[in-house]
């Protein structure tokens, strides 16, 4: 798809700026609610004993996803390059079907639509959107 | 045919009855109209539409929003009879409007975000995944009618 816009660029900062401080609360959501409205994403979590909302994986993973998704603000002005350790890691190990990262990031919208209904604008939602799927294209990188 | 659960028809139901059709409707469309802003291909008659502002404040976006969710509601009242209720706007949207089947997940995923954003902590996971499969069975009976 299309590439950031410095438009694009200042707006996920601003509301990465509002929303940071409850960026694990916002990923342990988002995991929840993935692993509940889109129960094939289950698959991928075999090796975990508990699977519901408030279990301790899902919270450490909710944390470890917004973390990167941290460093992929911090990155935004190069997410292929900045992201090319976790896109190895998506690719050689964790091997996760890609149509996935569209899954968690409609998740994460909807999370913060719940959390921030008045920054969450459609402005705002438009270059989050735009992101999240630059952001999931990088971490596809070296899938072939 | 979609098979609910008690739990779900409640869901569905619960939600709808507590929405502001008037503010939701014209919220989803202009917001999918700015999220995915191909869709507007739909939309050349409507007048202004060219940037955020000039859709959200589009009388003609507003209009059509409330259209979308009072014909959302007619599925909500059949449920179990979703492909006959929505056989004829599924003709016309393919024979009259041309509009690609695509764009019905496009605008459901933006009423989705608007719903989640007036509920907010209501709209848990559980509620979610009612709505989206409300959502996904009224897309596939709109696309039953195109050849």
């Amino acid at each position: 798809m299309t590439s950031l816009t410095a438009k694009d660029k200042e707006a996920v900062k601003a509301i990465w700026a509002i929303v940071s401080g409850k960026k694990d609360d916002i990923g342990t959501d988002a995991v929840a609610r993935m692993l509940t409205v889109y129960p094939q994403t289950r698959t991928y979590f075999s090796h975990w004993k508990d699977l519901s909302p408030t279990s301790p994986a899902v919270r450490k993973h909710g944390v470890t996803v917004m973390a990167g998704v941290a460093d992929a603000v911090s990155k935004i002005d190069d997410l292929k390059g900045g992201l090319l350790a976790l896109s190895e890691l998506h690719a050689f190990t964790l091997r996760v079907d890609p149509a996935n990262f569209k899954i968690l990031s409609h998740c994460i919208l909807v999370v913060m639509a719940i959390m921030f209904p008045k920054e969450f604008t459609p402005e705002i939602h438009v270059a989050m959107d735009k992101f999240l799927a630059a952001v999931a294209l990088a971490l596809a990188e070296k899938y072939r | 045919m979609v098979e609910w659960t008690e739990c779900e028809r409640a869901t569905i139901k619960d939600i709808f009855a507590k929405l502001d059709y008037d503010s939701v409707g014209p919220a989803a469309l202009s917001r999918c109209l700015i999220v995915y802003p191909w869709t507007q291909r739909y939309f050349s008659k409507f007048g202004n539409l060219y940037n955020a502002a000039a859709i959200m404040g589009n009388p003609n976006v507003a209009k059509h929003g409330k259209i979308i969710l009072h014909d959302l509601e007619r599925g909500v009242k059949n449920m179990d009879n979703l492909k006959e209720t929505y056989a004829d706007l599924s003709v016309l949207h393919s024979e009259t409007l041309h509009v690609d089947p695509d764009n019905f997940k496009l605008i459901s995923d933006c009423l989705t975000i608007v719903v989640a954003s007036r509920m907010g902590k209501a709209f848990t996971g559980e509620v979610q995944a009612a709505f989206q499969k409300f959502l996904a069975a009224v897309v596939s009976a709109l696309g039953r009618q195109y050849h």
